[in-house]
């Protein structure tokens, strides 16, 4: 993989690692990433892992431009030699799918969407060749997602899905982006999902909602109180579909203070999941579980 | 000290220079989108130059002070009065308890910066006092200001005298017309054709009214034609979209290739949207000060013509700060 580099201005350099997504060209931007934090080159100001590129944001009154790029350019010939291999965490995120909020959004916003005679999961699905909304609600929640980038807002996160290129879910943006989303709505747009951590304008396809806030700018929130969103770039999201009941149970635990989060640490390893991708995926469930 | 906030303006939101280090997570830079107008806004009550100030957008707040202090209002040519009497832009003046400062129609520029001696003590917040609205961080309850707000001031250091100003050359705002902001390319540059490149450095553009902290649209030129390709896997299936990536502040997005938006301080910190440039650093504060229709040329540069400017840019507050530490 060759790393295409531009400056941003006087201040960035933007880096694209591949033009297409892939697990390998996320762990190169982390491993980068990671390796310029460690280096705590002089100037640099921001450092932002991405899905497939990287940004460094830098003060070039410090640092010049070039001897930046310089940097950059022997931090990523030394991130081919590493080994794939992070240790992270695993998260479940409880999804109540075809929930009455998205649904009363996506209805008063269907005059922009490819599809205005059905629904986005409707929708979702059929492009998906998947026998009606049930089946993709299960391709959706079976196997895990990598948190490969945080950010658009504070704290969302964009999750990739952990199977086989040819069995990944992919979906247009809407045709025009939305004014509004409700907080918590699980989207998807191109091959990625998120979750949308504040209300908000949105382009992608909405399918569900979580109970659970992944972001407390207040630090109210038991979980969100060492710091106020949750994801890190590196992180596996595992769905658990719920229903109307355990939502409304799981609003009033988080409400209440009681709501604990299910996270497990887990050390992954690119090469042994490319290995067995169903098999090592069944490992990760047995971690969250506690197996 | 307080400051009540009778009347809030359009959108008057608590500002400083800013809360780098968080970019990564999707919580940007914010502070004033002028930074030249903040500092000088804040050097002329006596201030850091980096304290907390009142950034107002078109339209002025009206506010009462609960004690005697100093004040500046600087950035746009927004006329502000003290009970009434006019009181002149760029320049220290004193308010006593229970005085009402209110604002006659902006003349020139989008956003004043209103500093008061000690400034506004709102909570830091990951390192800033600065208000990012989006995420409900920051500033005043993590909004813009509303009615019956009342602001708590900071103790005054120094106490400087009334009637200090900053000379007209030195207020750093937008000369000519059309305004040129400019640019290095880069980026996604080699998604479009060569002619398109040209012409998007040739036209003429104006500022559309979507234009807000998190970013600047553009309208007028030539939609941008994209050299063809196969999609890759992740981006989406339009010329314009890329695999999510980050977007650097300043950075010139364009959406299905017809309408810039340059991202600024409030930016989204990442997309699927591709991007052919990124406004140079000295540019920005400019970019702050445009109001919608306001005509605007994108100007080629080298990163040593970037460099220069920022250097330029550099010295021009150094001068504010000299002239005023020289009139205590």
């Amino acid at each position: 993989m060759q790393t295409r580099f531009s400056f941003g201005g006087d201040e960035h350099i933007f880096a694209e690692v591949g033009d297409s997504m892939s697990l390998e060209a996320f762990f190169k931007s982390l491993f980068i990433t990671n390796a310029v934090r460690d280096a705590k080159i002089k100037g640099v100001t921001e450092i932002c892992p991405a899905n497939a590129s990287y940004q460094v944001k830098f003060d070039p009154d410090l640092i010049k431009p070039d001897d930046m790029l310089a940097e950059l350019k022997r931090l990523d010939s030394a991130a081919e030699k590493s080994e794939p291999v992070i240790a992270t965490r695993i998260i479940e995120i409880p999804v109540l799918y075809n929930d009455p909020w998205t649904h009363e959004t996506l209805m008063r916003f269907r005059e922009r969407h490819q599809e205005p005679d059905g629904t986005d999961l409707e929708y979702a699905a059929r492009i998906n060749n998947h026998d009606g909304i049930d089946a993709f609600i299960k391709a959706h929640s079976s196997a895990p997602w990598f948190v490969s980038m945080v950010g658009f807002v504070a704290g969302l996160p964009f999750l990739y899905q952990m199977v086989e290129r040819r069995r990944q879910i992919q979906a247009p943006k809407y045709l025009r982006p939305r004014t509004d989303t409700p907080k918590l709505t699980v989207g998807h747009g191109g091959c990625f999902s998120c979750i949308y951590s504040v209300r908000g304008a949105g382009g992608y396809q909405m399918f569900g909602i979580t109970p659970m806030p992944i972001y407390d700018p207040n630090q109210k929130i038991g979980y969100l109180r060492d710091f106020m969103c949750l994801f890190k770039p590196g992180d596996i999201v595992k769905w658990k579909p719920i229903d109307r009941l355990a939502y409304d149970a799981a609003v009033a635990d988080v409400d209440a203070g009681r709501f604990t989060p299910v996270i497990r640490n887990v050390s992954f390893s690119l090469t042994e999941f490319n290995r067995d991708i169903d098999g090592y995926n069944r490992k990760l469930e047995g971690i969250l579980h506690g197996n | 000290m307080a400051i009540k906030v009778l009347k809030p303006g359009l959108s008057t939101t608590v500002q400083d220079l800013g809360r780098p280090g968080y970019y990564h997570i999707g919580i940007p830079l914010s502070g004033g989108m002028d930074r030249h107008a903040l500092a000088a806004a804040n050097l002329l009550v006596g201030n850091a130059e980096g304290a907390a100030v009142l950034e107002a957008v078109f339209m002025g707040p009206e506010l009462e002070f609960t004690d005697d202090t100093m004040i500046a209002v600087t950035g746009a040519e927004l006329p502000p009065r003290l009970d009434g009497e006019p009181r002149e832009t760029w320049s220290s003046f004193k308010v006593k308890r229970g005085q009402r400062l209110s604002f006659d129609f902006l003349k020139k520029g989008a956003r004043a910066y209103i500093a008061v001696a000690g400034g506004i003590d709102v909570p830091v917040v990951l390192g800033s006092r600065s208000t990012y609205a989006l995420g409900a961080l920051g500033g005043f309850k993590g909004r813009k200001l509303e009615a019956g707000d009342e602001l708590p001031v900071g103790a005054t250091g120094t106490s400087v005298k009334e009637g200090r100003t900053v000379d007209e050359e030195l207020r750093g705002l937008p000369k000519a017309m059309p305004t040129e902001l400019r640019a290095t390319p880069g980026l996604y540059w080699h998604r479009i054709t060569d002619a398109a490149g040209q012409g998007f450095f040739a036209d003429t553009w104006k500022v559309a009214p979507e234009a807000d902290r998190i970013g600047y649209r553009f309208k007028g030129g030539k939609p941008l034609e994209f050299v063809p390709r196969e999609p890759p896997f992740g981006a989406g299936s339009d010329p314009s979209n890329i695999t999510d990536a980050c977007y650097p502040y300043g950075s010139i997005q364009v959406p299905g290739g017809t309408e810039p938006i340059v991202l600024h301080r409030d930016a989204v910190s990442g997309g699927g949207y591709f991007m052919v440039g990124t406004v140079i650093s000295a540019d920005m504060d400019l970019i702050g000060q445009l109001q919608p229709n306001t005509p605007v040329r994108f100007v080629k540069v080298e990163m040593d013509e970037a460099l220069a400017a920022r250097q330029a840019r550099a010295e021009l507050l150094a001068k504010v700060r000299s002239s005023l530490t020289s009139s205590p």
